[in-house]
């Protein structure tokens, strides 16, 4: 009988982004009073032994990541995928926890869930996303196997991490924690993200459906379950579970029944109603 | 002031004598009847639903805006909810007040700011055997796409006059398919 041994895993923290929507380095950004990069480094160093941090050759000399250990991109390209594939270059018999520095709500559950659920023979273990059912790359396990697999990728000149999952042997699993991998990329993003706790914490939502809504629902009302914070992010959750075909911008929202804002933060115990447009009279 | 549903035919009669009022030289209403087309679909019936708790609200607050905006004695609107064939009435405004001006006037404001505003939703069966809900289905398709003629089944109405209103109420502005 032959006992497969796996390839030892690593960790990888992505931290070579050009952070062009935040307009300053997502890296360096505080959360709690620590770095995102430094916060990141920390979670998955609780998970394997060794942690590396990405970046692009122009940012070996910045203090903030330099004082970690280093992989400098040594494909020609550009993108996360770039930095994936130079940690196996650099590292070719290890497997990477790959994680993006700018999640910061990413849990040691959601790593736990993870790594638990690594399927070596595969190309990649990665999480689905709650936002459109697609493979998330930038919290994923990266097997050694990929190295041939990107390669042919940039050479056909592609370079989307995401794309590269959605065409390869993926195995993929639903996260448990379904906040964990929302990521930060503008200010306002951030002032909403680090304005919150860290640890989401799920609560019971009481929803009405009438009309369109209740027949793409097949249902008049229901009490969820979520971790979604404001009535904007209760619409993409069930707009995703349910196929609503009204975009947001055409409903209006009312949470126990007064019109509310999107941004209006939802209380355990809170009812909504999503409300197409009216036609009385 | 008073806004309300109902799933029965529409007693005008009871309705118009809530307005009489000693003050009142003058009356008005509106009805708003179940046509037999819609948007070059031949309309067969059609289905009304309410989120009743909002929707009433909101129809008591177009109520009250009304009695600030024109001196008026009284002011009432009645919605049905349900099925109805062609020809029923489905939606009732009477409003009476010491001059007729005012009486049309506010008679008029109240049936525009209710179908902008009002959390009511109207599902058209068509004679084809298909179905869709006004403003909600063909208008999905097509993001930002407006329609030239309103999808008003009770009158044809004026926007400026509307919109105006709606000011406050983005409400009114965001749900409102009709063209200016």
């Amino acid at each position: 009988m032959n006992v497969r041994v796996d390839a030892p895993i690593r960790g990888l923290v992505l931290a070579g982004g050009a952070s062009e929507r935040m307009k300053r380095d997502k890296a360096t950004l505080l959360y709690e009073g620590r770095s995102q990069l430094d916060r990141a480094v920390e979670l998955v160093a609780r998970h394997v032994d060794r942690v590396f941090v990405s970046v692009r050759a122009s940012q070996g000399g910045d203090p903030a990541r330099a004082r970690y250990p280093l992989i400098v991109d040594s494909v020609p390209g550009q993108g996360p995928i770039v930095g994936i594939r130079s940690a196996i270059a650099a590292h070719p018999g290890n497997a990477w926890l790959v994680v993006a520095c700018d999640l910061p709500f990413l849990s040691d559950e959601a790593l736990s869930q993870l790594l638990a659920g690594r399927d070596p023979a595969a190309t990649a273990t990665a999480f689905i996303s709650v936002h459109d059912g697609l493979p998330e790359p930038l919290c994923a396990i990266w097997e050694p196997k990929a190295a041939a697999q990107i390669d042919a990728f940039l050479e056909r000149g592609k370079d989307c991490p995401r794309k590269f999952l959605m065409n390869h042997a993926v195995r993929l699993l639903e996260p448990e924690d379904r906040r964990a991998l929302d990521n930060v990329n503008t200010p306002e993003e951030y002032v909403r993200a680090s304005a919150k706790p860290t640890t989401a914490h799920a609560m019971q939502l009481k929803i009405q459906y009438f009309a369109l809504m209740r027949e793409q629902s097949g249902r008049s009302e229901e009490t969820v379950e979520t971790l979604a914070s404001t009535p904007a992010d209760l619409y993409a959750e069930l707009k995703a579970r349910y196929g609503f075909t009204l975009p947001r911008e055409q409903l209006k929202v009312a949470v126990n029944s007064e019109f509310a804002p999107w941004s209006r933060r939802l209380a355990a115990g809170d009812a909504v109603v999503f409300i197409p447009p009216v036609a009385g009279g | 002031m008073r806004f309300r549903f109902t799933d029965l035919r529409i007693d005008t009669a009871a309705a118009r004598r809530e307005l009489v009022d000693p003050g009142a030289g003058g009356y008005a209403s509106f009805e708003g009847w179940v046509r037999d087309f819609n948007e070059g679909q031949e309309v067969t019936s059609l289905e009304y639903e309410a989120f009743q708790e909002l929707a009433l609200k909101e129809g008591e607050r177009i109520l009250a805006e009304a009695a600030a905006r024109f001196p008026i004695k009284h002011a009432l609107c009645i919605h049905r909810v349900g099925r109805l064939g062609l020809t029923d009435m489905a939606v009732w405004v009477g409003v009476s007040s010491a001059h007729r001006g005012e009486a049309f006037d506010a008679c008029r404001f109240i049936i525009d700011e209710v179908k902008h505003r009002v959390p009511i939703w109207k599902k058209e069966h068509y004679r084809s055997g298909d179905s869709g809900w006004v403003n909600c289905e063909r208008c999905a398709a097509t993001p930002g796409h407006r329609h030239a003629q309103g999808h008003d089944h009770a009158q044809a109405h004026d926007h400026a006059q509307a919109h105006d209103h709606a000011e406050a109420h983005d409400h009114a502005k965001a749900h409102d398919h009709d063209a200016a």
